[in-house]
């Protein structure tokens, strides 16, 4: 679709209208709510969605016989067939719910990570967030595997090259972020399957970044892990999503034991529940399925190619602006970047910086992003990060530049 | 309230500024500290006159509220002993996280007093404490070590 003709269709002050939490005030302050990398704001059909599900419809799901426990089955079910159609997964089989990316990313090192030994690597790359290398450590240390870190440039930009080149026939899992949430790259993910398919390793993917702003295809991908979290699509947070290819799914082993994984339990033997039960011990979070779902809805009617658009135009308009300030300095100035600024000014230290904008009504994330190799890379101990969402507009970024005008002002 | 409560000019002026910044080789304690949340990183080295802290220097990287409490502290306890010391730290603790409270700290705590901007901006205690938590690990480094040469730098985090 072309972007222009998308955008010029995009009314933002309607899509504002559906997240209540927009037309709160701050301080004061009209809400500038720019730190949506770190959790989206949920639209009323979500918030309704939950409410009316918690209100006529809940028991506990794949148990009792009553009608209430079927609606409630039939609402979580309903949700995995929501973000099956989303990912475009062939089977409702490879759609399992977890906590969120993080544990969808441990639910793979610990399950599928069983097979590593000595000799075996993981290659990463210096862009990811804390929960896309910390359970490959951990991995890696109870297996004797090896991890590998394909490095980045000034840009922020992968060195795809080295990135194949540290690829061999060791390699059993690449394990990248298709956006980064620190710099906001945009990652050559096609490139990096193909060249990691070549070489024989399997594919995750953390989509965390990226679901809520480009149209995702697991089939089309050719990968076979993909991570995500609903709060990052405007859904409820403590919920998310594991797709896996089947055929890997079926050959890795539980990892959490409890109800609900289970066929038979006896003191002389159990055996499992089919896939993907057989990896969803315990009662599950059900209301959160059902806000998943209905935030997929609302993005998908929304028409996710345009909300892209529109934050693809803010980027742009906040990259120009922010330039402009004295001594702002741009962290990650990738070619290809999703709707994320991060930014540090000269004098003022990124915590400083997020007390005052927070002052003038402004809400961005500053620290390190859960990816210290970033910031060591870029040798800066934080940075402030402004990201857009559907619902972000021009008057954001007014709000954001005259804030850091205070910021100015301040510390002189 | 005011975001000229917690930036205060005695508070700017010692984050551009920062008294005692440096380190003090040899030193007869130190330690470190940091704030995984914000990566402000500091090191504190004293020289000590029995339980009289002598000298006092620090180094590191953080925010202005950070720097400044550190800066603030060095020129507040030097010359001072183990007693008055713990006493100023709990006049600052509670000046510090006396959210919604409009009384005006003690008079004693002098210059410090500016830090108590920081009661109405719960997320920012951590960064004014940090350099007493060091402190505080850099005595008692010492103590345990029976009075020898500390052998490395004992670390607080203050996450």
């Amino acid at each position: 679709m072309n972007a222009r003709i998308a955008e010029s269709f995009y009314d933002v002050a309607r899509v504002r209208a559906d997240f209540p939490i927009l037309s709160t005030s701050v301080r004061g302050k009209r809400l500038a709510f720019l730190d949506t990398a770190a959790s989206a704001q949920r639209p009323l059909a979500v918030i309704e969605a939950v409410d009316c599900y918690e209100r006529t419809s809940h028991a506990n799901v794949h148990r009792g016989v009553y009608q209430l426990s079927q609606k409630a089955t039939d609402a979580f079910e309903g949700a995995r067939e929501r973000v099956r159609r989303f990912l475009n997964a062939s089977s409702l089989k490879e759609v399992v719910f977890t906590r969120g990316t993080t544990e969808s990313i441990n639910l793979v090192a610990q399950s599928w990570g069983q097979r590593l030994g000595p000799g075996d690597e993981i290659l990463i790359t210096w862009m990811e967030h804390h929960a896309n290398i910390v359970p490959w450590q951990m991995l890696c240390q109870r297996t004797g595997a090896t991890l590998k870190v394909a490095p980045i440039d000034r840009r922020g930009e992968l060195d795809l090259a080295t990135f194949k080149a540290l690829l061999s026939n060791r390699t059993k899992l690449v394990a990248f972020t298709q956006v980064s949430n620190a710099l906001g790259t945009v990652l050559p993910i096609k490139d990096m399957i193909a060249a990691a398919r070549a070489a024989g390793a399997l594919v995750l993917i953390d989509g965390a970044q990226a679901v809520a702003h480009q149209r995702v295809d697991v089939q089309a991908l050719d990968c076979d892990f993909y991570a995500f979290s609903s709060h990052k699509l405007y859904g409820p947070t403590g919920i998310g999503v594991l797709w896996a290819r089947e055929s890997v799914l079926r050959e890795m082993p539980p990892w959490q034991g409890g109800g609900d994984m289970i066929l038979t339990v006896s003191f002389s033997g159990t055996t499992y529940n089919d896939l993907p039960y057989r990896f969803e011990a315990g009662t599950p979070n059900i209301s959160g399925a059902v806000g998943l779902a209905a935030a997929i809805d609302y993005l998908d009617a929304l028409g996710i190619e345009r909300a892209h658009a529109h934050e693809q135009r803010l980027l742009k308009r906040a990259t120009a602006a922010l330039k402009a300030i004295d001594g702002l300095q741009i962290i990650g100035e990738a070619n290809e970047k999703s709707g994320v600024i991060s930014f540090v000014l000269d004098g003022v230290h990124p915590h400083d910086l997020g007390t005052i904008l927070d002052d003038e009504g402004v809400a961005v994330r500053t620290g390190h992003h859960c990816a210290m190799p970033v910031m060591d890379f870029f040798d800066v101990p934080a940075t402030a990060r402004a990201s857009f969402g559907c619902y972000s507009d021009d008057a954001d970024i007014d709000q954001l530049v005259r804030a850091l005008g205070r910021a100015r002002e301040v510390f002189g | 309230m005011d975001l000229k409560d917690l930036y205060r000019d005695v508070i700017l002026d010692h984050n551009k500024h920062p008294r005692n910044f440096g380190r003090l080789d040899p030193c007869d304690t130190s330690a470190d500290g940091n704030n995984p949340l914000c990566g402000d990183r500091l090191t504190l080295t004293l020289r000590l006159d029995g339980d009289r802290v002598s000298d006092i220097k620090f180094e590191g990287k953080g925010c202005a509220i950070s720097t400044a409490s550190a800066s603030l502290m060095t020129e507040a306890i030097k010359g001072k002993d183990g007693v008055a010391i713990k006493h100023l730290s709990t006049l600052v603790h509670q000046a510090l996280t006396a959210h919604g409270d409009d009384s005006l700290p003690p008079a004693e705590l002098g210059k410090l007093a500016a830090l108590a901007g920081v009661r109405e901006y719960p997320a920012r205690v951590k960064c004014a404490s940090l350099c007493w938590h060091t402190l505080d690990a850099a005595l008692k480094h010492r103590t345990n070590s029976l009075g020898e040469t500390p052998t490395g730098p004992a670390t607080v985090s203050t996450e």
